[in-house]
């Protein structure tokens, strides 16, 4: 299958602040593809430079076959985009921003008020079609945003963010949405910070400081994004163990999780830990080897990354 | 093509109807200024109290003292018995003049003897001041003798500054509302986020600058009615020249008071910033485009600085077809002047209103 988009060392330089540094990726038409990284990582830069509302520092990158340096003015007017900030016009009703959007891209007479209509169905405003943008909830907005974005029905959306700051049950009628577009054969493309997001994703990219640091489906980061074994330690005092622990070889990384820790091993076994912890004078409950989440590898890589950025 | 500027247009006059400060800017602003500055500056002054310490007391000096008050630029609220008393009425400003004539004014005055008096004028207020000073003079020259002594004045012959004003404020008016509205309608787009998503759209940037400033050509074209007429009929003001000339004119200025606004809002990031920057603008149009003082008056490197200002060429036209009746063969300098501006600052915006976030 042809790539709906693709990045060769797409480069963005803010002064003396690598924003995206050499990024290569290629998106596969029909795919959720979503970028997963903390604040700063780089991912609306690289979402604006792909749009070519953003002139990338050096690099190159083709969005539906076309180059987003010289030709993005033909990639605007193929797809959707909705950023994090719900741009809609908040003293406009919810029929006259979609209206609004349709003229825009040039969606007119009855195949605008045909697909309104259904846009207005789809993100259940039906009975509020006059209500002001401005006096809806954040997941009204963020449905009516939607809306807008795929008002001319692109075959490629790009979601910045697009449920920051949305109750859960929201995001979860969001997501439904996105799926419903995926099935219909839209490639999706997101950034998120939330983990659990990223899941639903077909393909993860996480981010950090600018680079990609891993690509793969959700499945395979969990299983092989971490080297090494991960134990499930639930012992007393945990405060002391987690300082403790570190400095102990074959002990890679430590995180708290609630009461419990999670401890990143190499070459140590769950009975070897036990005995050591209790050795030690720890009163261990419990300790078990456990498949990694996509949260234990996320915080692994990143902080994989804040040492070697340290290194340096 | 067309249809996307007309989605803009459709939703801006949507907005204007919706926004309360939009709509004030549109409604409210003209008509207060109108009247505000109608009324208020009034730099021809008259009626200004004053006070007489007549020390002669006879006919002779009250047939002077009555030739200050006949005029009406001085009203009397009394008498004085000292020249401390004098000094005392315009310290608590109770006078603003004070006028003193001597025991033998009118033993010079039959002597043939200039016969001398002394007018103490307020200076704290520098209107009153020169009306008072020039008054004054005018009528000791001729020595209080029954003369015409109203001064004669060219193009304005009741010296009311109404008619001086209205020209004036037409053209602030329009500057005002071209220039903040359109100043504000880009950056509260950049300001909620529209802007950023408006970018990601196939519109294209002269597309929307074209969609973002016709509306308020519009209303500018509203507002260039409802003040003549206002300025017509209530303030009773003779319009001298071509009225269309005068339209077609103010066509122009808009275009180039349009353009900075436009430019002020490709360097202003916030609604606040904007009103900076409008304001930056605003003052030296209002002080060195002789809308309020004369240009003449000006010393030098100021009154260069007056002439980068779009509203100073305006002010002129407005004036010279209102007051003076005169066509484009006596104003082609300002016409092209402002035509000049128009284009530069026209395509500066347009060059910096990029559909990039960079």
């Amino acid at each position: 299958m042809p790539a709906a988009v693709s990045a060769r060392d797409l480069t963005k330089v803010y002064g003396n602040l690598t924003a995206v540094d050499r990024l290569s990726l290629d998106v596969r038409e029909g795919e959720v593809f979503a970028f997963l990284g903390p604040n700063g990582s780089g991912k609306t830069t690289t979402i604006r430079m792909l749009c070519g509302i953003i002139t990338p520092t050096s690099g190159e990158g083709h969005v539906l076959g076309f180059d987003i340096a010289t030709q993005s003015e033909s990639i605007k007017a193929r797809i959707g985009y909705m950023s994090q900030r719900f741009a809609l016009y908040e003293d406009l009703t919810v029929r006259e921003n979609l209206n609004f959007y349709a003229g825009v891209y040039q969606v007119h007479g009855s195949r605008r008020d045909a697909r309104v209509q259904e846009l207005i169905g789809m993100a259940g405003l039906t009975g509020r079609e006059g209500q002001l943008a401005g006096q809806l909830s954040g997941g009204w907005k963020q449905r009516l945003a939607l809306g807008c974005a795929i008002v001319h029905q692109p075959p490629l959306l790009f979601l910045d963010e697009p449920t920051a700051g949305v109750d859960p049950v929201s995001r979860r009628s969001f997501w439904t949405l996105i799926y419903g577009l995926a099935r219909g054969g839209v490639t999706i493309f997101l950034t998120t910070h939330y983990i659990d997001e990223a899941e639903h994703a077909d393909r993860v990219a996480l981010m950090l400081d600018g680079r990609m640091v891993a690509l793969a489906p959700p499945r395979d980061l969990r299983e092989t994004g971490l080297s090494g074994t991960l134990l499930e330690v639930e012992c007393e005092p945990a405060v002391e163990a987690l300082e403790l622990l570190p400095g102990i070889p074959g002990v890679h990384e430590v995180t708290v999780y609630g009461t419990l820790l999670h401890v990143l091993v190499d070459g140590i076994s769950a009975d070897d830990l036990t005995a050591l912890l209790r050795q030690r004078g720890f009163s261990v409950t419990s300790v078990r080897a456990i498949k990694p989440s996509l949260e234990d590898v996320f915080v692994s890589r990143i902080r994989a990354g804040q040492a070697e950025a340290s290194a340096l | 093509m067309i249809a996307r500027v007309w989605s803009i247009v459709a939703k801006e006059f949507i907005q204007i109807r919706r926004d309360p400060r939009t709509l004030a800017i549109v409604l409210v602003m003209p008509l207060m200024q109108l009247v505000l500055f109608g009324y208020a500056i009034n730099t021809a002054v008259d009626h200004i109290a004053t006070i007489v310490f007549d020390q002669a007391q006879d006919a002779q000096s009250r047939g002077f003292l009555n030739s200050f008050f006949n005029t009406g630029y001085f009203d009397p609220t009394g008498q004085a018995g000292s020249l401390e008393q004098v000094r005392q009425a315009i310290d608590a400003g109770r006078a603003r003049v004070g006028i003193v004539v001597p025991p033998d004014f009118s033993h010079d005055l039959v002597a043939g003897r200039p016969p001398k008096a002394q007018v103490l004028v307020d200076g704290s207020d520098p209107n009153t001041a020169q009306t008072a000073l020039l008054v004054a003079g005018t009528l000791a020259q001729r020595g209080g003798q029954s003369i015409d002594v109203r001064p004669v004045v060219l193009y304005n012959p009741s010296m009311q500054s109404i008619n001086f004003m209205i020209p004036g404020l037409l053209g602030l008016i329009l500057q005002f509302q071209t220039l903040l509205l359109t100043a504000f309608a880009v950056v509260r787009e950049r300001e909620r986020g529209t802007l950023e998503q408006l970018v990601v759209t196939p519109i294209k940037s002269w597309e929307l600058m074209l969609g973002k400033i016709l509306p308020f050509v519009v209303v500018a074209f509203g507002n260039v009615l409802l003040a003549s007429a206002i300025g017509r009929f209530w303030f009773g003001v003779e319009f001298a020249g071509n009225y269309l000339l005068l339209l077609a004119l103010a066509g122009l200025f808009v275009l180039s008071s349009l353009g900075l606004g436009l430019l002020i809002s490709t360097v202003s990031q916030t609604q606040a910033q904007a009103m900076q920057m409008a304001l930056f603008v605003m003052l030296p149009s209002i002080i060195l485009s002789g809308f309020v003082f004369p240009r003449e008056g000006m010393p030098h490197p100021i009154r260069e600085l007056g002439l980068l200002i779009p509203l100073t060429y305006f002010l002129q036209i407005l004036r010279g077809i209102i007051l003076k009746g005169v066509g484009v063969e006596v104003l082609w300098p300002e016409v092209l002047a402002l035509a000049a501006f128009g284009v530069i600052v026209f395509g500066l915006s347009a060059n910096r209103f990029r559909k990039t976030l960079d």
